[in-house]
């Protein structure tokens, strides 16, 4: 299956470095879908705005300004303020559908996740792809190639991708860690746990339910972002199926802890989007065909969680055999 | 001081299942006021809750709290002069959180981004000690382990860490087993005496209803049918109070639950 040690650590690393960018959508359900306790639909579409954001910061960001003599490295840096600042936007226009329109939630996530799809597109100017590979022609900074160029001469050349990605995930799992523990964060989780108690200490739950879907579509575009500036080129469909992938993620990770502190969970759901791309790596080894991707996040959105629902079924099914065997002895024994 | 004044509900207006909920209710609860509230089931009491915390906005009269009016104030912004207590102990605490998260957010001191301080946490432990339940060790357990009854004793220190213009209780105890029961009332009567609240309590035990607070008030079909304080209520007994409802209302009150209930 593998040609060589190296080849698997390649693999891996790779695993490694898609686990943790995907992990971020995982890390932003993580506060809507744990947390808040909605489900938005909108991540596909929110994905990919960041992703094409990102995109036109680095390809068309340095032509807005000829004459600003700004850096490259300034346009990669805003590529990523201005994905998260969309996503965020994004999580606005969803919230706002939710909690003072009327819409219902999932309809909200769906509505604004197809608005999003002519969204996107309009800002490339109609393009299906946008390309940051750098050619001999034109050379394009992303945050990848920068780390790369930081990175180049230590021994760490190889890894310069896995740092950024590591380093993105360390920040929001501490953003959240902390944020979490703060009056507003504490207030959005209990809007997910008990709305009415939110009420009852003077706290609108339409205000936190509006900043905690803010938040976590700003993480859920910068993740979108990052893997275009990994993969070198944004596409229209990028974001097709992600908020199932993050979902296999969030729940996978949920399987080895379901209580205790944020920080430890947070991680894990991000060890779970690793695990996820790992077991998706090695089916792709044993000749699986790449466009079964998003069947097999699907099946494994639907056994994380029915599993355990059969367990309980199985348990029931041995007691009620055992109640059957224990009624036919006391019949047998009457005769 | 609360003052009620000509309020009324329709639920369903125009339709065949249009209720008179409330009828032109008016009533005016001083400060230190501790009234007890019976009537039967679909009399209106909860209902009377639900108008003056803004779970709905009533179709007629005014709502004053202290020269305030807050007919048309938004339920969360009300929710800072009234404390609400419910017959469910699960509706007052978030289950997936930690009992000290749980009265973070009660305490509600601080701006959006301030976070519990060590200070803050001996404070939530002393005031813990006074439920002298054991809570004040369990600060980081989640709330869902708790008892009903634990739950209900924090959900009352909770709606009255910031002492309320009013509390509402609306039949607290009734879901708590007999010993619980009275351990929480003892506490709500303590609590209530210590910060001089306006009270309303809903029982359906109508010796509680005699014995605590100062007022009784009785409930039918949406409107107040009797009030009775002072020396008269001090020598009424139970009995009484089921004739005098039966006077009232024309009709006779269903005592079963009543007397024997908790």
């Amino acid at each position: 299956m593998f040609e060589s040690f190296a080849d698997f650590l390649t693999l891996g690393q790779n695993a490694l470095e898609l686990g943790l960018i995907y992990g971020l959508t995982a890390l932003a359900l993580f506060l809507s879908y744990s947390m808040l306790n909605v489900c938005d639909l909108s991540t596909d579409g929110c994905f990919t705005l960041g992703s094409v954001v990102g995109a036109m910061f680095i390809v068309y960001g340095p032509a807005w300004f000829p004459d600003s003599g700004l850096p490259l490295w300034f346009w990669s840096v805003m590529s990523i303020v201005a994905a998260m600042l969309a996503g965020s936007l994004s999580g606005l226009v969803t919230a706002v559908l939710q909690t003072r329109m009327g819409v219902q939630s999932l309809l909200a996530g769906i509505v604004v996740n197809t608005a999003l799809y002519s969204v996107n597109l309009a800002i490339s100017g109609n393009q299906v792809r946008v390309n940051m590979n750098s050619t001999f022609k034109k050379t394009y900074e992303t945050v990848f190639t920068e780390s790369k160029a930081l990175l180049q001469d230590t021994p760490f050349a190889q890894q310069s991708s896995l740092f950024v990605a590591l380093a993105a995930v360390a920040l929001v799992i501490l953003f959240l860690s902390l944020f979490l523990r703060t009056r507003i964060g504490l207030s959005i989780r209990a809007t997910g746990s008990n709305p009415d108690m939110v009420r009852s200490s003077s706290i609108n739950p339409a205000f936190t339910t509006t900043v905690g879907l803010c938040i976590s579509n700003s993480i859920t575009a910068l993740s979108g972002c990052l893997l275009a500036q990994h993969q070198k080129v944004h596409d229209i469909n990028i974001g097709i199926g992600v908020v199932t992938v993050a979902l296999a993620s969030l729940l996978i990770g949920g399987v080895f802890l379901r209580r205790g502190p944020i920080a430890v969970r947070a991680l894990l759901v991000v060890v779970g989007a690793f695990i996820f791309r790992m077991v998706y790596a090695v089916a792709l080894r044993l000749n699986m065909p790449t466009n079964m991707l998003r069947a097999v996040s699907a099946v494994i959105v639907v056994l994380t969680i029915s599993v355990p629902h059969f367990i309980n079924a199985g348990k029931r099914l041995h007691r009620r055999r055992q109640a059957n065997r224990e009624r036919g002895q006391a019949v047998r024994a009457d005769h | 001081m609360l003052t009620i004044d000509a309020i009324s509900k329709t639920f369903n207006p125009g339709t065949v299942d249009a209720k008179l909920a409330l009828d032109h209710v008016s009533l005016t609860v001083e400060d230190g006021d501790f009234i007890t509230i019976i009537g039967a089931n679909g009399a209106g009491k909860s209902t009377l809750f639900n108008a003056i915390c803004g779970s709905f906005i009533t179709d007629t009269g005014t709502i004053w709290l202290n020269d305030r009016n807050i007919t048309m104030m938004a339920e969360h912004k009300r929710a800072r002069y009234i404390g609400r207590l419910y017959q469910d102990p699960m509706r007052g605490t978030a289950p997936d959180m930690s009992i000290e998260d749980n009265l973070a957010l009660a305490a509600g001191k601080g701006g959006w981004l301030s976070m519990v301080s060590r200070r803050d946490k001996q404070a939530f432990r002393d005031r813990l000690a006074l439920l002298g339940m054991g809570l004040e060790d369990r600060l980081k357990q989640p709330v869902g382990l708790l008892s009903g009854g634990q739950r209900q004793a924090l959900t009352l220190l909770m709606a009255t860490y910031n002492p309320p213009q009013v509390l509402l209780l609306d039949e607290h105890t009734a879901a708590l087993d007999p010993a619980t029961a009275e351990k929480v009332l003892a506490l709500t009567e303590r609590i209530v005496t210590e910060n001089n609240l306006a009270c309303l309590m809903i029982t359906h035990n109508m010796q509680s209803a005699l014995d605590l607070g100062n007022r009784t008030i009785m409930m039918n079909a949406g409107r107040i049918i009797d009030d009775i304080s002072g020396k008269k209520r001090r020598k009424l007994k139970v009995e009484d109070l089921v004739e005098r409802f039966k006077e009232a209302a024309g009709q006779a009150l269903d005592t079963d639950r009543m007397l024997l209930g908790t």
